[in-house]
């Protein structure tokens, strides 16, 4: 099936574009699929890939410098962990954080969260109490509250969406009460796109005396961050959506709230001393990463975090931004095509959509006989879907290497999908012996 | 671009996608069943009126997903009208993706193969009382 290509009236100013000779970072990005056709990967949502610079940092670690961290006295066990733990103060600076003994270092963001259900959750919420969530969460950040609610009998309360995906700020002030412990929300919808209001959410929070956790997986990676600023109590993301190798994400907390937390995974290194029969745990970030650490995962995070500083993240946010836009304008162009989410002006660098025929995951398999990744589903977000009204949609995500080439190819690809597989008086022809 | 025997999407299938056979609900049904399809969150109930021999009198599908999940259960549904149960037991799974017609990976089976498995278990699933 070709593409259609049509003439558009939208345009796309190049001057805010970062320049293209950055995807030759990306080793992965150089290949055809189906034949010949030029990978175009708009699944950056789901994960993004890795430059060389990377994954030139986790050869080098596996090459020269690795060993296990912490316990050695031995040469390598000493660079291993100086340059693991100048990771984690990569990541202080990046998001902003007072304190490096507040990064500690998870195999990603839904673990993160589970920690926090856990160690916080338990010690801390009993049944009758409350915990806010929102209606667009992904199931991680609704999950674990979930299971906490039925360990601890507290109750989940969500605020509600618009219909274009934006939260009705004035039903959180109704949601809040005296018996909230806990705000959890997402910075970005990774369906909708929505960018949610976390420092004003974060302001009525606290002046209501609740905590607030922040599922940040889709703003991290795109634009700049500043815990404090935000006010955020807790703020998880994941490597892997930025730059970063798979298996490591970040939990950033507190001093305070951290320290009086019980540990949640026990074993080695989070310990101080143990006995037979009991231990005492050990000091932050110790305390909350049990075992061997994912290493050389978190060295290669910081380069990530090197990699991004250097392409500035105001530049990628602005990239991402005119992207957006074209593809918004341009898709707009399609009868019968329903873009999920707020208007351009107020979104995050992705778009999901639904078309009135064929089915998300027909679009999914068309598109990538083109050669375009995007993701089909429910993208973790059932009851998402279920207050949307529908079962599934097609979501394109962009990152720094994405360019408008590729928004053209996606765009033709979708209108060549709607031309063909809308009504059209066709008949089943009689049936014959196939 | 794919050949004719990787399109998923041949112009037969559409036109079972467009203008599906025996599309709705059967009042009058003596066996029923739905099933899902977790993938791609496909559903697919069929209705069956079967006669005291064991005929297929009448049949209908409904439900929503994929193309390959619903095109397929209106092709299914059209070479099963007027056999016996003992025809539906017979239609392997094999059966089934030969009348789809185009080569499916793996995981799109699940998809096309959906109505077959409904169809298996509705010829077993009387709307009043309990299993045979």
């Amino acid at each position: 099936m070709s593409t259609l290509a049509e003439p558009t009236r939208v345009t796309i100013d190049r001057s805010k574009l970062l320049p293209e000779s950055l995807r030759d970072d990306f080793p992965i990005l150089q290949q055809q699929v189906h034949g010949d056709r030029p990978l175009v990967f708009l699944d950056n949502a789901a994960s993004t890939q890795r430059p060389r610079q990377v994954i030139d940092v986790l050869r080098r670690v596996y090459e020269r410098d690795y060993a296990n961290v912490h316990r050695g006295i031995h040469t390598l066990s000493e660079r291993s962990t100086e340059q693991y733990e100048e990771a984690r103060e990569k990541v202080q600076t990046f998001i902003g954080a007072e304190q490096a003994e507040e990064v500690v270092f998870t195999s990603g963001t839904t673990a993160s969260i589970n920690a926090v259900a856990r160690s916080w959750g338990d010690a801390n919420v009993q049944a009758g109490d409350e915990i806010v969530l929102t209606t667009m969460e992904h199931h991680s950040n609704l999950v674990p509250w979930q299971q906490l609610s039925a360990r601890t009998g507290a109750v989940l309360r969500h605020i509600p969406i618009t219909d274009d995906g934006l939260l009705i700020v004035e039903e959180f002030d109704r949601l809040l009460t005296a018996k909230t412990k806990l705000v959890a929300l997402a910075s970005v919808s990774n369906v909708l796109g929505t960018v949610n209001p976390v420092a004003e959410i974060a302001r009525r929070a606290h002046a209501a005396g609740a905590l607030v956790l922040v599922d940040a997986a889709q703003s991290v990676p795109h634009h700049k961050t500043d815990v404090v600023a935000l006010g955020t109590d807790f703020f998880t993301f994941s490597g892997h959506k930025m730059l970063g190798p798979s298996g490591i994400g970040v939990l950033y907390g507190r001093r305070e709230l951290l320290e009086a937390m019980p540990p949640f995974l026990g074993g080695g290194s989070m310990i101080n001393r143990v006995y037979l029969d009991h231990f005492t745990p050990a000091e932050l970030p110790a305390k909350f990463e049990a075992g061997t650490p994912p290493i050389a995962s978190a060295i290669a995070l910081g380069a990530a975090i090197d990699y991004l500083n250097a392409v500035g993240l105001d530049a990628i946010d602005r990239h991402e931004q005119e992207l957006v836009r074209y593809t918004y304008e341009r898709l707009q162009e399609i009868d019968g095509l329903r873009i999920l989410g707020p208007p351009v002006e107020q979104r995050a660098s992705l778009v999901s959509f639904v078309l009135a025929q064929p089915h998300a995951h027909d679009v999914a398999q068309l598109l990538d006989q083109q050669g375009i990744a995007v993701r089909a589903g429910h993208h973790c977000t059932q009851p998402l879907h279920d207050r949307l009204g529908i079962t599934a949609s097609t979501r394109a995500s962009f990152y720094l290497y994405n360019t408008p080439a590729e928004v053209d190819v996606l765009v033709d690809t979708v209108r060549a999908i709607q031309e063909r597989f809308k009504p059209k008086g066709r008949h089943r022809r009689p049936k014959t012996n196939r | 671009m794919p050949t004719d025997e990787e399109e998923l999407y041949q112009e037969h299938i559409l036109d079972h996608y467009e203008d599906p056979f025996h599309r709705g609900r059967l009042p009058v049904a003596t066996h029923s069943h739905e099933d899902k399809n977790p993938l791609c969150g496909d559903v697919v109930r069929i209705d069956l009126q079967l006669d005291e021999h064991g005929k297929i009198a009448d049949c209908y599908f409904s439900g929503e997903g994929c193309v390959i999940s619903q095109a397929s259960a209106s092709m299914l549904l059209e070479e099963l009208l007027g056999k016996t149960v003992d025809d539906v037991k017979q239609f392997s799974a094999e059966d089934m993706l030969k009348l789809y017609g185009a080569r499916l990976t793996p995981n799109r089976q699940k998809c096309c193969l959906l109505s077959w498995k409904v169809m298996q278990s509705a010829v077993h699933s009387p709307v009043n009382g309990t299993g045979e």
